[in-house]
Formats: structure tokens, C-alpha cells, sequence
């Protein structure tokens, strides 16, 4: 029974931890007053300025559209490459192996500076060379997500569909592709995760003007805390929520995450 | 047949390792390794021997060391805790532990910001009870103390993740064949449980010997870690070669620390994580 108390408690002092600086921004984005500590009634008004200043709005289209492309195109090389890496024989696939793991190891400062070094050597820094260097860290994740579900697959049934006159497009789609499925979308899952969290590696390869979120709200912070910023931190942990809620709390696939977790 | 064409489909991959990871790899070991003037020279990496560079390099040291120490001492009770739930809340609970890592990381940083600050949160309150105010924002203190905050899920994940995988029938075994409960922590939890740990290890120390945000935002320039000694070099005094060689030096002790950890590791669960 003391441990039983003991360990809830342990639980709730983390737990204080985790969201008391949340719900404290929270709070303070219905604080009608400038201040941190004095509350001055509700009020939604940064709410409205936060959707009237332009340079939020623009950042956050920007930080979708990079998460959505960067995860997608990833998604895309990744699973192809897991494809014919799993074909390699053991000597090859060592080596496309530990390419792989390079962007994994390196910091994110050292790949960023590396990316942006390559960079304005051959081009100017805009948003395409944060769009390649976001899919450049997010294909590893693909992979490593795809790869083991391949290794899992017996060949016979592809081999058998072949022999029984299958183009091996139509044996990949009806045989391999259900297998690999959930390694894909958990691979694109991550690849998301990782883009909409980036700042290193967006902050050295980003031309002038172009913000994500991330470097946007750097940019701020060290001009000083604007309430806005409040709301937004609101905005964003909401989603953050009901996108998670959905993800593993959705009937279907929750079986599925959850093995995966474990 | 069939396996030599497959191998194809890596194609666009292959192209792609070449241009945007091995060159930009390349690219900085030859700023790193030569002057302004393009000739050979080790100066850029020796520099890390200035008293400023090693100066930042102990201090970035401390902080990680420390920074992965607290997490670890916090999260291996609580993945405990979590996995002896049991009950059908369980996977909610585990849930509202990860959910904070999902909120964009800066707005983690902006958070303690505010509440470290003079006229914030926590000083309010410890002024209310006459306690004098915390003075931490631009200390160390309070670099580590958001560290803690932001990495501390990638610290619990691993540790819940591995213990979640230990069997009830392993652990009621050993409890049949005589073992007490300091037995079967030491015999079977701790040993099952030891990559998880050292994935944890690795996904808290690395970010935290190399992040310059964090630093830059709750130190106000008073904290200079090598991470921001690389970024001053590189976005104020466009000293590109001292940037790339102070680069290398701290791959070298990600890589280091990383090699350290995974020769205690037989799993190699490096991406573990999920």
C-alpha cells in the first residue's frame, strides 16, 4: 500500500513537470494583460493577432509544406531503396547501411553546417535546400522502418507469384506490399515527427526570408516573449493531442502501433 | 534475375548518398582541414586547445554528463512505475508521458523561458511564501534544467519500451525458483533492460553536448557551449574553416561516446526507440 501511494506520487511529480510550463502558456494566452504573473481577464485577442500577423502564418504554411514534402519524397526513396538493399548481397548492403546511419549518428549542427557548406557552394540557400536536407535525415528513419518488415517476408510467395506468371509489379503490390505496409507508414510517421521538430539542420540550410515554425519562433525569443507566442504554443499542443489521439487511439491501427512499440 | 534488377531500385538512393550525404561530409573535412587560403593545415581542429574552445568543450561536457545523469535517475523508477500499472489505463498514461516530446521544441524552450524568468512564474510564487527569488536564467542551471525537460522522453521510451518486453512469466519464475525482489531486479530487470538504457543514453547525451539553442536562449550569452562557439564561428565571423575543424573535433566525441556506449550494448538498439 506505501508503494502503491509512493509510486503515485512519483507519478504525479513528473507529470507536474511535464505539462506545468504548458498549461502555464496555456493560460497565459487567455491573459488580457502583458504580464506574466497578474491576471487581467480572458481574453482571445492574441488568438486574433496571432491569425492577423502574416509572418506566423506564413511560417507555418512553410513548416507544413516541408514536413509533408520532406516526408513523402522521403517515403518514397526510402521504401525503394529498402527494396533493393534487401536484394544486395551482404557486402553491399553493409555498405549502403552505414550511409545510412551517418545522418542518424551526426549531430545536428555538424549535418546542417556540412548540408549548408555543400550548399551555397552550388546554389543559393532557399527552400528547396531545406526540402533536400530534410529528406536527406528523413529517409534513414524510412528505411530503418521498412527494412526489418522485408527481412520478415518469406520470398517463396513472391517467387511463387512470379513463376505462376505474375509481373513482378503485380506480385510486389499483392504479395510484398501488404507485409511492408505498416513499416511504411510508421517510417513516414517518423520522418513527419522529425521534419516538424527539426531546427539545426532548417536554421543553417534556410535562405534569408524563409522561416519554419521552429526558426521563427528562435527569431523571436531573442527579440523577447510575445503573447502571441502563447497562443500559438496552445494551438500547437492541441493538435499535437488530437493528432496523436488519432494515431493510436485509431481502432484499426492501434494493434498494429502497438506491437510496433514494443 | 530478378534480385540484380530489384537492386536497381535503390538507384535514386545511391545518387542520393553521394551528392547529399558523403559530399557535404566531404566539403566540411576539407574547410576543416585546410586555411582561408586553401592550403593544408591542422590549425582549425588544434584550435580546439585555445582556453575559449576547451573552455566551452569541458563546460558542454559537464552539462550532457549531468543533464543524461537526471534523466536517467528519473526515468528508470518511472518506466518502472508505468509498466507496473497494469491496468486498462496503461496505454493512456504512457501516452501523456510521451505527448510533451510531439510539442515543437522550441515552444519547450520558450516555455521555461518564461517561467525562469525575473518577474515570472516560479519567482512569483516563491515570493509569495518569502522565499527569495530563484536568480537562474542565464546560469547553467537553467540550461540544464530544460535540457531535462526536453529530452527526458527519449530517455523514458527506450527504458518503458525494453521493460514492457521483459515476460511476466520470466519474472514469476525466478519468483518460484526462490529469488526476492532485489534478486530479480539485479538477475533479470536490470540485465534485460540494459539497452534500452544505453539507446536512452546515447538519444539524451548527444543532443545535449551538441545543441546551441537551448544555450543561447536561457544563457543569454552567457553560457557558451561548443555548440555555440561552432555557430559563432560559422553565422557572425564567417570563419568557416575554424567552424568546420571545432566540427570535427565534436563529431569525434559524438562518435567516441557513442562507440563507448554501444560495446555495453549486444543489441545495438541504436534506433530503438519507437
Amino acid at each position: 500500500m506505501v508503494r502503491k501511494t509512493a509510486e503515485r506520487i512519483y507519478l504525479g511529480v513528473i507529470f507536474l513537470f511535464l505539462y506545468l510550463p504548458i498549461l502555464v502558456l496555456i493560460v497565459l494566452s487567455f491573459n488580457d494583460s502583458k504580464s506574466r504573473v497578474v491576471w487581467g481577464g480572458f481574453t482571445l485577442k492574441w488568438y486574433q493577432r496571432l491569425f492577423q500577423s502574416s509572418v506566423i502564418l506564413e511560417a507555418f504554411s512553410t513548416t507544413i509544406f516541408i514536413t509533408l514534402a520532406s516526408a513523402l519524397l522521403a517515403t518514397v526513396l526510402g521504401t525503394l531503396a529498402a527494396l533493393g538493399i534487401h536484394a544486395m548481397k551482404a557486402k553491399k548492403q553493409a555498405v549502403m547501411l552505414g550511409a545510412t546511419n551517418i545522418p542518424l549518428l551526426n549531430a545536428d549542427i555538424v549535418t546542417g553546417l556540412s548540408m549548408m557548406l555543400l550548399f551555397v557552394r552550388f546554389t543559393k540557400l532557399g527552400m528547396s535546400t531545406v526540402l533536400i536536407a530534410h529528406i536527406t535525415f528523413n529517409i534513414p528513419y524510412v528505411i530503418l522502418n521498412v527494412l526489418p518488415r522485408l527481412r520478415q517476408c518469406s520470398q517463396n510467395a513472391y517467387e511463387a507469384a512470379l513463376d505462376l506468371g505474375a509481373t513482378p509489379f503485380y506480385a510486389f503490390y499483392k504479395i510484398l506490399w501488404p507485409q511492408i505496409r505498416p513499416g511504411v507508414f510508421s517510417g513516414a510517421l517518423m520522418a513527419m515527427t522529425m521534419s516538424l521538430d527539426d531546427f539545426s539542420v532548417t536554421y543553417f540550410t534556410k535562405g534569408a526570408g524563409i522561416n519554419t515554425l521552429s526558426t521563427m519562433i528562435y527569431t523571436e525569443m531573442r527579440k523577447g516573449i510575445i503573447p502571441e507566442m502563447y497562443a500559438l504554443s496552445t494551438i500547437l499542443f492541441f493538435l499535437a493531442l488530437v493528432l496523436l489521439l488519432i494515431m493510436n487511439f485509431g481502432s484499426a491501427r492501434k494493434e498494429k502501433l502497438a506491437k510496433e512499440q514494443i | 534475375m530478378g534480385k540484380f534488377k530489384r537492386q536497381f531500385l535503390a538507384g535514386p538512393y545511391l545518387v542520393w548518398i553521394i551528392g547529399f550525404i558523403l559530399l557535404p561530409v566531404l566539403m566540411i573535412l576539407y574547410y576543416a582541414l585546410t586555411n582561408s587560403g586553401g592550403n593544408f593545415t591542422l590549425a582549425n581542429v588544434l584550435a580546439i586547445g585555445a582556453p575559449i574552445h576547451r573552455k566551452a568543450l569541458f563546460l558542454s561536457l559537464k552539462l550532457a554528463f549531468l543533464c543524461t545523469a537526471i534523466c536517467l535517475v528519473l526515468s528508470y523508477p518511472l518506466a518502472m512505475v508505468l509498466n507496473n500499472l497494469r491496468n486498462k489505463y496503461q496505454n493512456l498514461i504512457v501516452f501523456i508521458f510521451i505527448l510533451p516530446m510531439w510539442m515543437n521544441f522550441m515552444l519547450r524552450i520558450l516555455a521555461w523561458k518564461m517561467l525562469l524568468s525575473n518577474n515570472g512564474v516560479i519567482n512569483t510564487v516563491l515570493g509569495f511564501f518569502g522565499i527569495p527569488s530563484l536568480d537562474i536564467l542565464n546560469t547553467p542551471t537553467a540550461v540544464v534544467f530544460c535540457m531535462v525537460y526536453d529530452f527526458l522522453p527519449f530517455m523514458i521510451l527506450p527504458i518503458y519500451n525494453s521493460m514492457a518486453r521483459i515476460g511476466r512469466d520470466v519474472i514469476e519464475a525466478a519468483k518460484d525458483l526462490g529469488a526476492g525482489n532485489p534478486a530479480v531486479f539485479f538477475k533479470i530487470i536490470l540485465p534485460l533492460t540494459l539497452s534500452g538504457v544505453v539507446s536512452g543514453i546515447i538519444m539524451v547525451f548527444v543532443p545535449a553536448l551538441t545543441s546551441f539553442a537551448i544555450s543561447d536562449l536561457l544563457g543569454g550569452g552567457k553560457v557558451l557551449l561548443i555548440g555555440n562557439v561552432i555557430e559563432q564561428a560559422f553565422m557572425q565571423e564567417y570563419n568557416w574553416n575554424l567552424g568546420s575543424g571545432l566540427s570535427i573535433v565534436l563529431m569525434i566525441f559524438v562518435i567516441a561516446s557513442m562507440a563507448l556506449m554501444s560495446a555495453h550494448d549486444k543489441e545495438g538498439g541504436g534506433a530503438g526507440v519507437w
